[in-house]
C-alpha cells in the first residue's frame, strides 16, 4: 500500500513541476497577434489592390486565418496559391479569376498632357506612388507601383492607363529550356 | 603569408589540381598564326552605355557635338559603373536603342559616333611617376579610364581595387583556357612588357607583397615571353609566373585561386575576403595605359576566328565597332556563316545580327560554320552516370540541380548552392545525354533573381502601405483634434457675449441685439423695410442727433437759466426717442407679420382695399408730417403736435387693422 502512495506523490509533485513549469513558459514566451496572419501576409504580393474583396493584403491575410479561400489574390497568381497552400497545408487550388496563370507585371501610366491636376488618384494610390499637387500634373513612381489598378476609375479624364512592365537586358532572364524527357519510355511513339 | 614569400623565392612552386574540368578541343591555332592586327577606322562607332557589370553610364554629351579620341563621352553613374570614352574623334550622330551583345538580343540605349577620320587625340594627363602618387589617386585615375575586367564579367576594376580588405597577393589571369580564344595569348606574347607594368601598379595600388601570373601550359610562346620580360623588369622579385596543366575552367577566378594556392573561397564570399585580388592580363595592360600614357579604355585586343573566316586573327579593336566590319577584315565568308558566337564556345552566346558593337568585354567572335557547330542533339533523359559532378569544378551536384530546376524548387536549388555555379558549361560538356544543364541553371538563377526583386518590392509596397495608413490615421486625428478645439472656442465666445449683454443692460443695445438675433434667426433674412418703418429710422436718428446736439451745448452752458431750459429739452429729446425706437421696433415686426400674410395671399385687392389702401397712406403721410412738426416745433407746440400725432398713428393702425381684416 506505502508503495502505491509514493507512487502517486512522486506522479503528483511531477505534474506539479511540469505543470508549474509550462505555465511560466505559456506567459514569459506568449507570442503577441497571430504569427500566421505575418507569414500570409508575407507570401501576398501586396499590391493593396482589393480584388480579393478585402481592402488590403493584411485584411486578406487575416480573413485567410479565419478560413477564408486562398485563390482570391489575382496579382500573385497561381505561384502565390501554391505558397500559401504550402503554408497552411492545404490543397492547392486553382486560381479565382480569368487571365492567366502568371501574371503580367504592369504599372500605371499617366498621359500627362491629359491629366487636369484633380488628386483622385493620389488618393487612391494604396502606395503612395503617384505624386502631384492640386492643378498640376500627376505622374507615376513605376518602381513603386504595384499595379493594382485603383487610380484608374477615379480618374476623371481617363488619362491612365495600364502598361505592360517592358523587360530590358538588365530583367531578362534564359528561359527554361522546353521540358524534354525525364525517362526514357516518355518518349515512346515518338518516332514516325 | 611568410610562408608565401618563402614560397616564392624558390623556383619550384607547388600547383594544387582543379576539381573536375574537362578538356575541349582547343582551336586556338587558328587565329595565332598572324601578329595582332589593326583595322582601318569604321564609318561609325556603336558605343552601348552598359559595357560592364553594373548601373549604365550616363552621357555627356548631345547629339551633334564633336568629340576627340579619348573624350568622356558618358560618366560613371553610381558606385558600379564605368565611365565611356570616345574610341575616336568624329561627331555624336545620335543617342538611341541599338541591339547590344546579350544573349537577350535586346536593344540598349548606346551612343552613335561617326569618325572624322581624324582619329586626334584629346589631351592626356600622363604620370611619370605613379608611385609618387597614393593609391587612391591612382584608383581614382582607373576609374575615371572606365576600365572594367577585360576577362568576360566586366566588373568595374577600380572597385576591386578598393575593397578595403588588406590584400596580401594579385594574381594575374592569363589562363585563357575557353577554346578558340587567343587575344590574352597573343597579347602576352607582344605585350608582355606592358602586362609587367600594368601588374606592378596593380601591386602598388593594392600593397599585395607577392604577384603570380597564371599560365596554361599550352601558350609556349607567351610564357617565354612573359619569362623574358620580367627577367627584365625591375620588379622580378616581387612576381612569380605560375604555369600548370591545361584543363577547362581553370581561368574562372576561384578555379585560378584553387591552382594557384590550394585555397578555396567559399561560398558567398570574394577573393578579397582571403587577401587575393584576380586581374585579367588585359586589364593589366589598360591600367599601365590609364596611369603612364593616360589613355583611357577605348580598345581592346579581340580574336576573330571560326571556320567560316578567311584569315582568322587578333585584332586591336575600337570599343563600338561593329561586329561586321571586324569580320570584313578576316575574310568572312557570309555564305558560310550559321553562327556568330560572342565569347567563347562554353560560356559565349550567340547573336542574330552582324551589326552588334563589339565592347569592354567582348574577348572572341566566332563566326562559325554549320559543320563547326552543328545543332544541338535532342536532349535525352537523364541516365545518372553522374559524369556531371565529377566534372563540376565547383563542386556542386548538377543531376540534384537539374532535378530540382525542372521542378522549380528554388528552395532546393539554393539549399544545393546554385549561385555557386560559374555556369562553365563542363557538366553539359560530359552530358551523353545531351542535357542543357546549363541552360536549366541560368534559368533557374534568373527566376529565383526576378522572385528575390518582386519579394523587395512587395516588402517596400507593404511598408508604403502602412506608412500611408498610419499618415492618413494622423491626418484626421489632427482635423478632428482641430474641430474639437474650434467647437470648443466657439461655445466660450458665445457664453462671454451672453454674459456681456446680460451685464450691459442697455435698452439700446438690448433692442440692437434682439434685431440681430431676429435677423440671425428669421427665415426671410432681408425683410425689406416699408416706407414708414424708413420713415420711423430716420425721424429716430434725427431725434438722436438733436439729443446729442442738446447735449453738447449743455455741457458748454455756464448760464443758469439756459442750462435749465436745455436739460428739459434733452429731457424730451431723449423720450421722443425712446418712443420712436419703440415704434421702430414694433413697426417692423408688424411689417414682417403683415409681410407673410401678403406672401400668402397676394393675388386681387378689391376696388374696396385699393381705397382703403390709398387713404391708409394719406393717414401715413399725415402721421409724418405731423412728425416733422414736432420735429421743428417748439416746447409749446410739442405738446399739442404730439397729442395729433397720437391720433393720426391711432387712425394709421385701425386703417392697418381694417385692411388686413380684409386681406
Amino acid at each position: 500500500m506505502e508503495i502505491v502512495l509514493y507512487a502517486i506523490s512522486a506522479l503528483l509533485a511531477l505534474a506539479l513541476l511540469f505543470g508549474a513549469i509550462l505555465g511560466f513558459a505559456s506567459i514569459r514566451y506568449k507570442v503577441e497577434g497571430n504569427p500566421i496572419v505575418d507569414q500570409i501576409n508575407e507570401i501576398l504580393p501586396q499590391t493593396q489592390c482589393g480584388q480579393c474583396g478585402y481592402p488590403g493584403c493584411r485584411p486578406y491575410a487575416q480573413a485567410i486565418a479565419n478560413g477564408e479561400a486562398i485563390n482570391k489574390c489575382p496579382p500573385g497568381g497561381q505561384a502565390t496559391v501554391n505558397a500559401l497552400a504550402g503554408l497552411l497545408d492545404m490543397e492547392p487550388q486553382t486560381l479565382d479569376a480569368e487571365g492567366d496563370e502568371v501574371p503580367v507585371t504592369r504599372v500605371a501610366f499617366i498621359r500627362e498632357a491629359e491629366c487636369i491636376g484633380c488628386t483622385k488618384c493620389l488618393q487612391a494610390c494604396p502606395v503612395d506612388a503617384i505624386v502631384g499637387a492640386a492643378k498640376q500634373m500627376h505622374t507615376v513612381l513605376a518602381d513603386e507601383c504595384t499595379g493594382c489598378d485603383l487610380c484608374v476609375d477615379p480618374c476623371p479624364v481617363e488619362c491612365i492607363e495600364m502598361r505592360p512592365v517592358a523587360v530590358t537586358t538588365r530583367t531578362w532572364s534564359w528561359p527554361l529550356p522546353p521540358n524534354g524527357a525525364l525517362i526514357a519510355t516518355d518518349r515512346r511513339g515518338q518516332m514516325s | 603569408m611568410n610562408a608565401q614569400t618563402k614560397l616564392i623565392a624558390t623556383s619550384e612552386r607547388k600547383i594544387w589540381p582543379l576539381t573536375g574540368g574537362v578538356h575541349p578541343a582547343e582551336n586556338k591555332h587558328q587565329s595565332t598564326g598572324m601578329p595582332i592586327a589593326s583595322v582601318p577606322l569604321p564609318e561609325t562607332l556603336v558605343l552601348p552605355l552598359l559595357q560592364h557589370a553594373g548601373t549604365p553610364a550616363e552621357p555627356v554629351v548631345a547629339v551633334g557635338d564633336k568629340v576627340l579620341k579619348g573624350q568622356l563621352i558618358a560618366r560613371a553613374s553610381g558606385v558600379v559603373s564605368a565611365a565611356l570614352h570616345a574610341p575616336s574623334s568624329g561627331v555624336i550622330t545620335a543617342l538611341e536603342s541599338r541591339p547590344i551583345p546579350h544573349p537577350s538580343g535586346f536593344s540598349e540605349p548606346c551612343i552613335i559616333l561617326t569618325t572624322d577620320g581624324a582619329d586626334r587625340w584629346c589631351e592626356l594627363a600622363a604620370v611619370n611617376d605613379y608611385r609618387r602618387l597614393p593609391p587612391a589617386e591612382l584608383v581614382a585615375r582607373i576609374r575615371d579610364a572606365g576600365i572594367s575586367g577585360m576577362g568576360g564579367a566586366g566588373f568595374p576594376t577600380a572597385l576591386k581595387l578598393s575593397s578595403g580588405l588588406p590584400i596580401h597577393t594579385l594574381i594575374l589571369n592569363g589562363t585563357e583556357c575557353e577554346p578558340y580564344i587567343t587575344a590574352d595569348d597573343m597579347l602576352m606574347r607582344e605585350q608582355a612588357q606592358a602586362i609587367i607594368a600594368g601588374a606592378a601598379i596593380l601591386q602598388y595600388v593594392l600593397g599585395a607583397g607577392q604577384c603570380l601570373i597564371g599560365i596554361e601550359d599550352n601558350k609556349p610562346e607567351a610564357i617565354a615571353a612573359m619569362r623574358a620580360a620580367l627577367a627584365e623588369s625591375v620588379d622580378a622579385d616581387k612576381m612569380e609566373i605560375v604555369v600548370f596543366p591545361t584543363i577547362y575552367p581553370s581561368g574562372g577566378e576561384k578555379q585560378l585561386i584553387q591552382i594557384l594556392t590550394g585555397q578555396e573561397v567559399p561560398s558567398g564570399r570574394l577573393p578579397a575576403d582571403l587577401g587575393m585580388v584576380v586581374q585579367n592580363v588585359g586589364t593589366a595592360v589598360a591600367v599601365k595605359e590609364a596611369i603612364v600614357d593616360g589613355k583611357p579604355l577605348i580598345s581592346r585586343i579581340t580574336t576573330l576566328t571560326g571556320a567560316a573566316l578567311q584569315k582568322p586573327h587578333n585584332v586591336h579593336a575600337l570599343i563600338g565597332t561593329p561586329a561586321h566590319h571586324l569580320l570584313q577584315q578576316a575574310g568572312l565568308h557570309e555564305s558560310q556563316l550559321s553562327t556568330l558566337v560572342f565569347g567563347g564556345p562554353m560560356m559565349g552566346f550567340s547573336v542574330d545580327r552582324l551589326d552588334i558593337p563589339v565592347t569592354k568585354t567582348a574577348n572572341c567572335l566566332i563566326a562559325a560554320t554549320q559543320a563547326e557547330f552543328p545543332a544541338a542533339p535532342d536532349p535525352q533523359a537523364c541516365i545518372r552516370c553522374g559524369h556531371c559532378a565529377q566534372a563540376c569544378p565547383s563542386s556542386l551536384l548538377p543531376q540534384q540541380l537539374y532535378w530540382h530546376a525542372r521542378a522549380e524548387n528554388y528552395q532546393q536549388l539554393l539549399h544545393h548552392n546554385l549561385f555557386d555555379c560559374i555556369e562553365c558549361g563542363a557538366c553539359a560538356f560530359v552530358c551523353p545525354s545531351a542535357i542543357p544543364l546549363v541552360q536549366y541553371y541560368r534559368a533557374s538563377k534568373g527566376a529565383i533573381r526576378t522572385l528575390e526583386a518582386k519579394q523587395a518590392q512587395s516588402e517596400r509596397s507593404r511598408a508604403r502601405y502602412e506608412n500611408r495608413l498610419a499618415r492618413m490615421a494622423q491626418e484626421s486625428a489632427e482635423k478632428e483634434a482641430k474641430r474639437q478645439a474650434n467647437a470648443e472656442r466657439a461655445a466660450r465666445l458665445k457664453a462671454a457675449k451672453a454674459q456681456e449683454q446680460v451685464a450691459e443692460d442697455d435698452p439700446v443695445q438690448a433692442a440692437i441685439a434682439r434685431a440681430k438675433a431676429r435677423k440671425a434667426a428669421g427665415a426671410p433674412a432681408k425683410v425689406a423695410l416699408s416706407g414708414e418703418q424708413k420713415e420711423l429710422k430716420i425721424q429716430l436718428s434725427m431725434a438722436r442727433a438733436q439729443a446729442k446736439k442738446t447735449e453738447r451745448a449743455l455741457s458748454a452752458c455756464v448760464d443758469d437759466e439756459t442750462t435749465k431750459k436745455l436739460t428739459s429739452n434733452l429731457a424730451m429729446l431723449n423720450e421722443q426717442v425712446a418712443k420712436l425706437e419703440q415704434a421702430f421696433e414694433g413697426g417692423s415686426a408688424e411689417v414682417q407679420a403683415e409681410e407673410k400674410r401678403v406672401k400668402i395671399a397676394r393675388p386681387a385687392l378689391s376696388d374696396d382695399e385699393k381705397k382703403r389702401k390709398v387713404e391708409l397712406a394719406m393717414a401715413n403721410a399725415a402721421v409724418k408730417k405731423l412728425q416733422r412738426a414736432l420735429d421743428g416745433a417748439s416746447d409749446d407746440d410739442a405738446a399739442t403736435l404730439k397729442q395729433q400725432l397720437a391720433d393720426a398713428e391711432q387712425r394709421v393702425a385701425g386703417l392697418k387693422l381694417a385692411l388686413e381684416g380684409r386681406l
